[in-house]
């Protein structure tokens, strides 16, 4: 886990988002237009829209 | 000792599970479910784990590799057998059946036609579930024929062949709540409360959890309930009915506890781990080896990982 800042550009509306303490496989969200994002990887930070929810998904 | 985790999306209990591994000092890998690869005839490369702790978010994904790990030897917690009777309700309802465990009336027919007459048989209002499905997805409240009518004729052209197995269940008049306890082998280590004010009150759909004493009743109920499945560490669902009191009304086998363990303070995840470790060493085949509650119930700390992701510009879930 990444304890320092991070930084990366939301791939749907660009606006910058910084992170801390993120591991990848996270699921965070775009501050400025919702969208779901994937931490596909930490560094460095890359975001890519998250999958949408399979109809098997759950608990 | 190694424990693989098998994970897909890294959900706070994820975190929470990932964190409690490194605390307890023990060797672990996480295993993505999107990348890992099963050569049946090849078990080597997945010989390095003692046990394999699930938490795929596809209930699929999680089924199929437990199924392959324990037909290698490997312990799963939890178990295949039990994630195969979890994940679907009719096995469920017939398993709780078996075991005498009190449970809502359920009917279930494979045509709309056959549905029509037993819903109707049944009385208004019934709640239509798929057998396989989670986080109150698809779930039907039908409350008069004409509603039957248009979600039965809807479910029946959904694709998936699941949706023509019509599970029906009678609407239980719960007192706008049910009640979420953790079973760990043969104890339940705690309840919460799940409020709203719709009649769906999983916590996923925006319920809200406050504490619900784990009485001798409920904790019998739920280990029995918990057995009656295969048993592991499950979380059971229960319905309180104005006549007849708890009912079962699901079990899940890949838990999420987020307003579980903050609500409750009890240390969900240490007590996964502990039983994953457990099952490792070959102890906990089951059932749960004997502890007091006091043992089985560590508490978490207030500063503790509860409070340890923070976040910047509150960008987080």
């Amino acid at each position: 886990m990444a304890t320092q800042i991070l930084t990366a550009h939301c791939p749907e509306c660009d606006a910058e988002i910084q992170l801390k303490d993120v591991l990848q496989g996270e699921i965070v969200v775009c501050p400025e237009c919702g969208v779901d994002l994937e931490v596909v990887s930490v560094e460095p930070l890359q975001l890519e829209l998250a999958p949408m929810e399979e109809e098997d998904w759950g608990e | 000792m190694k424990i693989g985790i098998l994970l897909s999306r890294i959900r706070v209990e994820e975190k929470w599970l990932l964190a409690t591994l490194e605390k307890r000092g023990v060797a672990y890998e996480r295993i993505d479910d999107s990348t890992a690869q099963f050569e049946i005839n090849n078990p080597s490369p997945w010989m390095q784990y003692d046990a394999v702790l699930e938490r795929s978010i596809s209930y699929a994904r999680g089924l199929y590799a437990t199924q392959i790990l324990n037909a290698w030897g490997i312990p799963t917690v939890n178990m295949a057998s039990v994630a195969l009777t979890c994940g679907d309700k009719l096995a469920t309802s017939a398993s709780l059946a078996a075991a005498g465990v009190p449970q809502p009336r359920i009917k279930t027919a494979f045509t709309p036609e056959a549905a029509l007459q037993a819903i109707e048989e049944m009385g208004y209002p019934v709640v239509l579930k798929p057998v396989v499905g989670s986080w109150g997805r698809l779930l039907s409240k039908i409350n008069d024929r004409d509603a039957a009518e248009a979600v039965l004729e809807h479910k029946d052209t959904l694709g998936s062949y699941q949706h023509s197995v019509f599970y029906i269940q009678e609407y239980i008049q719960k007192p706008g709540r049910d009640i979420r306890a953790v079973v760990a082998g043969n104890q339940t280590v705690c309840a919460i409360y799940r409020s709203s004010s719709h009649w769906i009150t999983n916590t996923a759909r925006g319920g809200q959890g406050e504490v619900c004493p784990v009485t001798p009743e409920l904790n019998e109920l739920c280990v029995k309930a918990a057995q009656a499945v295969g048993g592991g560490v499950l979380a059971v669902d229960v319905l309180e009915d104005p006549q007849r009191g708890f009912l079962v009304n699901e079990v899940n086998h890949t838990m999420e506890f987020h307003t579980l363990a903050p609500t409750t303070g009890v240390d969900i995840p240490g007590i996964i781990v502990d039983y994953t470790i457990s099952a490792a060493q070959g102890q906990a085949s089951l059932p749960f080896p004997a502890m007091g509650l006091s043992s089985v119930v560590p508490v978490m700390a207030k500063t503790g990982m509860l409070h340890s992701v923070s976040v910047v510009q509150s960008a987080q879930r």
